[in-house]
This record gives C-alpha cells, structure tokens and sequence, in this order.
C-alpha cells in the first residue's frame, strides 16, 4: 500500500526537476547558438555541398537497397530480396567478393608497409634534394593520371610487348602469352600494378610525420638501451607518430576496396571470365550499364558497412603500437 | 661513399649499422626503379617512331626520337567534330572553378571547426571524418539521381558542385588550422576586426602550405575527371575523356596514345614538384587522434 503511494510522489517531483532542467539546457544551447551566428554561416556552404553529396546520398543508397529500382519506374519495396540475391542467386558477386578480398588483404597490408617502410628511408637519406626527388619519384604514379597504362603495352598478348619479347628471346617462352587472358596472371599482374601505384596520400603523411618526431626523443632512447634501427623505428619513431599511421590506414584501407578503374583499363570491363571483378566493378555493372539502381545500392551498402568497419577494426589495432 | 648520402647522427648512429645502410639504400634503389621504369618507358614510348613500337625483340628506349606522335595528336584533334581546344578549355574551367570553389569553401568550414567553440561542432567534424572512410563509388547511384533532380546532368556543375564537398580537403585544412595561435585570432577581435575580416586577414595568410596542398589535390581529382557519367553533349566534355576516345581506337594509335598519357601527367607531377615543401608540411598535421 505504502509503496503504491510513494512511486506516483517521486514520479510528480521528478518531472518538472526534468522539464526545467530540460528547458535550462535548451535555452543555454539557444543562446550558446545564438553568440555563434557568424560560425553558423562560415560553416554553411560546405555543409550543404556534404549534406547533398555525401551525407544524403549514403541514406538515399541504405534506402534503396531495399527496392527494386530501375530508373523509369518508382522504386518497388522488396525487403531483403537484393540481399538475398547477392549472396544465394548471384555467384558472379560471389566470385567478385572473393577477388576484391585477395586485393585487400594483399595490396592493402602491403602497399601500407611499402608506403611506411619506403618513407622512414627516405628520412635516412641525408642530402635534402636527393630526398626530395625519392619522395617525387615514389608519389609520381599515383598522382600520373592514367599512366598505368603503360603496364598494358608491358603486359601485351603480342610479342612487341616488353615482357613477351624479351622471355620469348631469352628462349623461356615460345608463343607469347596472353596475360590478361589468363586467370592467373590477370590477378598477379592486377596486384603488381596497384602496388605501383599504392603510394598515395597516407604516404606523404608518413614523410611529413617522420620529419617531425622528437629529436630529444632518440637521444633518450640510446641512453635507454636501443641498439638498431628497428628497435627504434618499433619503440621510438612508430609511436610518436601514430596520428599519421591512423590517417595512412584509413586512405589505405578505403582504397584497397574501390579497386576497379585500374583493372578495367588493363584487363577490360568485364575481364575475361570475371578473374579480376570486383565489387566495385560488380556496382558499375549493376549501376551504370544494367540501370538496376536497387540492386547496385545494395551492393554500395554493403560496401559502405564494409569499408567503415575495416577503418574502426585497424584503428583499434594500430592503437596498440609501441606497447 | 654510399654512407655519406644518409644524415649524419652524431650520438644517433648507435642505431645505424654500415651494412644497414648500404642494404637499406640498394632497397631504396631497386624499389625506385620499379617506380621509374614505366614512366620513363611511357615518355620513350611516346617518342618512338611507327616502326620502333612494333619491334622485335622490343626496346625499352627510343633509338630515333621523333615528336610525330604529339604532332599526330593534335592533327586527330583538329579533325574532331568538336575542336581540340574546346575539349582543353572544359577541363581547364572545370578544374579552376572546382578548385578555388573548394579551397574557399573547405577553409571557411575549417576555420569555424577549428577556431570556434559551438553546439554541434564536433558532430560534424566526426561525419565528415567517418566520409574519409569510404570511397566515391558508394555514393555514384545516389549523386546521379540527386544530380538528375537538380537538373545539373550535362552541365558544368554536375564535375564542379560534387568536387568541391571533398572531406579529405576540409579534414587537412581543419588540422592544419588548428595550429594558429588563438592569441593572434583574439588580438584582431579585440581591435575590431569582424569574423570574417579575422578568417581572411588573419586566418588565411597564416595557411598558405596547406590552401597550396589543397589546390594541388583537388587539381588532381578534376583533371583526371573524365565525368562521362553526367555528361553527353560532346562540346561539354573534358579532355581526359576525348583522350580516352583516342586510345580506344586500338593498337593502330599506340603512339598517340603514349603520347596522351604523357601530356596528362606531367601537368600534375610539375604542380607536386613546385609545392612539394608546403604539402609535406601540412601534411605533417594530417594525424587522426584515437
């Protein structure tokens, strides 16, 4: 009995303690709003560009990945249907998950510690020109268009090719060998050239964050006991520019899963016998070429989640280095 | 010899072996010309004459440089419906346009992100960092259709609007920013000076590196833009896709094709050498805290 009388008391002396707190913060929020009027409208003209080009668009695409859609018609309500496709009825996608996972486990790791490894050299080097130029000569392909290109006349069927020619006159090969044709070569041939051109942002990051470190600091570790290279790259120098691995993993591992331009110059769009599709390639296929919008969101969707998990799952694991 | 090229440390060489050295250089070395080599062999391409591409056993370098195949390029170009410079001058507005509408856009955002303390600040600085971790292609269907709605498919804005929302640009400039002494910002207040004369007066001198980094990789993404999605009109399109065109022709147009590729990256590696300095040292603040 007592208890039935006291619950509704708390309930009627907590309410209003709420709402006048509530109605406090909301007014601080409003004046605290109102002092910033001029940052408001400094942040105005991006923000809009972002609400409309990247912000919206992900809803747009989580939306429709529940539709089938094709342009000319409003888009259909299917649940879980596209889903369900994807990874039952669809073994192109299939084949196409398991090609763009051998590009990311391999070229992202790689080009990450490629890109790292060939910076902390480069910091070595003593002559500042002379480092310079290796810093240029290392980002050049990736800031060269479309270079890559070139790996296509490297790479030729016939024997004017760089590769054909010269194996088929050192007498290892007779008849020139189609590699773009070839499932196996494909592949490799894919990863070599996106390695060549894995350099990237996270790299020139990597060279400004080894400029930095903290001279004293290694003066500090010798006296403590580091005696090579590595054990003060791993204790010293690694540490003391994490903030830059964190933005080097987060350009690598979104890259790593939006190969497809690349492979699509080289081995044509779709490669032969879809050796090296990717989910991207799979997303312009269903996109830009079928016009099933539905189905293709779907698939963006998955590589949104994809992608953002990565980014979180690395950030958490480079949080432990140096310890 | 080889030892004298690395930074001399005086108490520092406890951790630097000779042979280390040497090995980490010849590294450096090998690694290099697996950079090198196929741009050297586009330009040698580009220069080779009808007869010397299509040799065998091939050769790596031009034995009778010719420019033929740039003076062939631009005769293909003249003989297009659409003149050359047409195609030269559409890139060339779409990447300058894009480009200052993106610095000056990014750095206004930046500067209220980074030097002003307000309800939701941090919100947004978090979403357009969560918008560096994943790429463009997740967001084509939807700008596509946004685009369509605007009624901007085939027309400049559809290349300019969308480059100018770039993240990775707010993200550095934001950084980058955020090491103007408040001191400085407070003093121009006290004197009078309203936010935005503080933002262009004060703010913006003290960022030249990073407003140069910001030109050259927003610069890149736009003359790389071939933009054949949300463009039909062949008067509207850029010069990477009539270049594209050209090399589509097949191996008859191996030459021009080399040729093509040369002439569009050397624009961009000119721009990085000439502001190489000012992009390293912003990127130096591109670290993202955890």
């Amino acid at each position: 009995m007592e208890e039935k009388v006291k619950k509704p008391e708390d309930k009627t002396k907590l309410f209003p303690l709420l709402m006048r707190y509530g109605k406090l913060r909301a007014k601080q929020l409003g004046t605290d709003m109102k002092k910033n009027t001029t940052a408001y409208i400094l942040i105005a003209p991006y923000c809009i560009l972002f609400l409309l080009f990247y912000l919206i668009p992900v809803c747009i695409s989580i939306g429709l990945g529940f539709t089938n859609f094709n342009v000319l018609e409003p888009p259909r309500f299917v649940g879980l249907q596209n889903y369900i496709d994807l990874f039952f009825a669809d073994d192109i996608f299939l084949t196409a998950v398991k090609n763009t996972f051998i590009f990311a486990v391999i070229t992202g790791p790689v080009g990450y510690f490629m890109a790292l490894f060939i910076a902390w050299m480069i910091n070595d080097i003593k002559n500042k020109k002379l480092r310079a130029f290796m810093t240029l000569l290392f980002y050049a392909p990736t800031i060269s268009g479309q270079a890559y290109i070139i790996w296509k006349f490297i790479f030729s069927s016939d024997i004017y090719g760089i590769a054909n020619g010269w194996l088929m006159r050192l007498g290892v090969i007779s008849q020139p060998i189609l590699y773009f044709e070839d499932a196996s070569y494909c592949m490799t041939i894919s990863i070599v050239v996106i390695l060549w051109m894995s350099m990237g942002t996270g790299f020139l990051s990597f060279i400004a964050g080894l400029q930095n470190v903290d001279r004293t600091l290694y003066e500090a570790g010798y006296m403590d006991g580091v005696r090579n290279r590595f054990q003060e790259l791993w204790y010293i120098t690694l540490p003391s520019m994490k903030e830059q691995l964190m933005f080097g993993a987060v350009m690598t591992v979104t890259s790593s899963f939006a190969i497809h331009d690349q492979l699509a110059a080289l081995a044509g769009f779709p490669s032969v016998r879809y050796c090296v599709h990717t989910v991207v390639s799979h997303l312009v296929d269903y996109g830009t070429v079928r016009f099933e919008m539905g189905y293709a969101s779907a698939i963006a969707t998955l590589l949104f989640v994809v992608m953002l998990g990565c980014n979180k799952l690395i950030q958490k694991v480079l949080g432990k280095v140096g310890r | 010899m080889k030892r004298s090229l690395f930074r001399h440390r005086k108490r520092k060489d406890a951790s630097r072996s000779a042979a280390g050295n040497i090995s980490s250089f010849l590294f450096l070395v090998l690694m290099g010309l697996f950079m090198a080599l196929p741009i050297v062999l586009s330009v040698s391409n580009s220069l080779k004459p009808m007869e010397e591409l299509f040799v065998f056993p091939p050769k790596f370098l031009v034995r009778n440089p010719t420019l033929d195949n740039y003076s062939d390029l631009f005769n293909l170009m003249s003989e297009s419906w659409v003149p050359f410079t047409r195609y030269l001058f559409n890139t060339v507005f779409v990447t300058v346009v894009g480009t200052l509408g993106h610095v000056l856009v990014a750095s206004m955002c930046a500067f209220a992100l980074a030097k002003r303390k307000f309800p939701g600040a941090k919100l947004i600085f978090a979403v357009i960092l969560a918008a560096l971790m994943f790429s463009v292609q997740v967001t084509s269907i939807p700008n596509y259709l946004i685009m369509s709605k605007l009624g901007w498919l085939d027309t400049y804005a559809a290349l300019i609007i969308p480059a100018m929302a770039k993240p990775l640009g707010l993200f550095l400039m934001k950084q980058f920013m955020e090491q103007i002494p408040d001191a400085l910002l407070e003093a121009a207040r006290i004197d009078g000076a309203k936010e935005f004369q503080v933002f262009y007066k004060i703010a913006l001198p003290q960022v030249v590196p990073a407003l140069l980094t910001l030109i050259i990789f927003c610069f890149q993404d736009l003359w790389n833009m071939s933009g054949a999605t949300y463009i039909y009109s062949e008067e509207l399109k850029t010069l990477p896709y009539a270049l594209s065109q050209i090399s589509a022709a097949g191996i008859s147009r191996s030459g021009v094709t080399a040729a093509v590729t040369v002439i569009m990256m050397v624009v961009p590696i000119v721009l990085f050498m000439l502001c190489q300095s000012n992009i390293v040292e912003t990127m130096a603040s591109s670290g993202i805290k955890d």
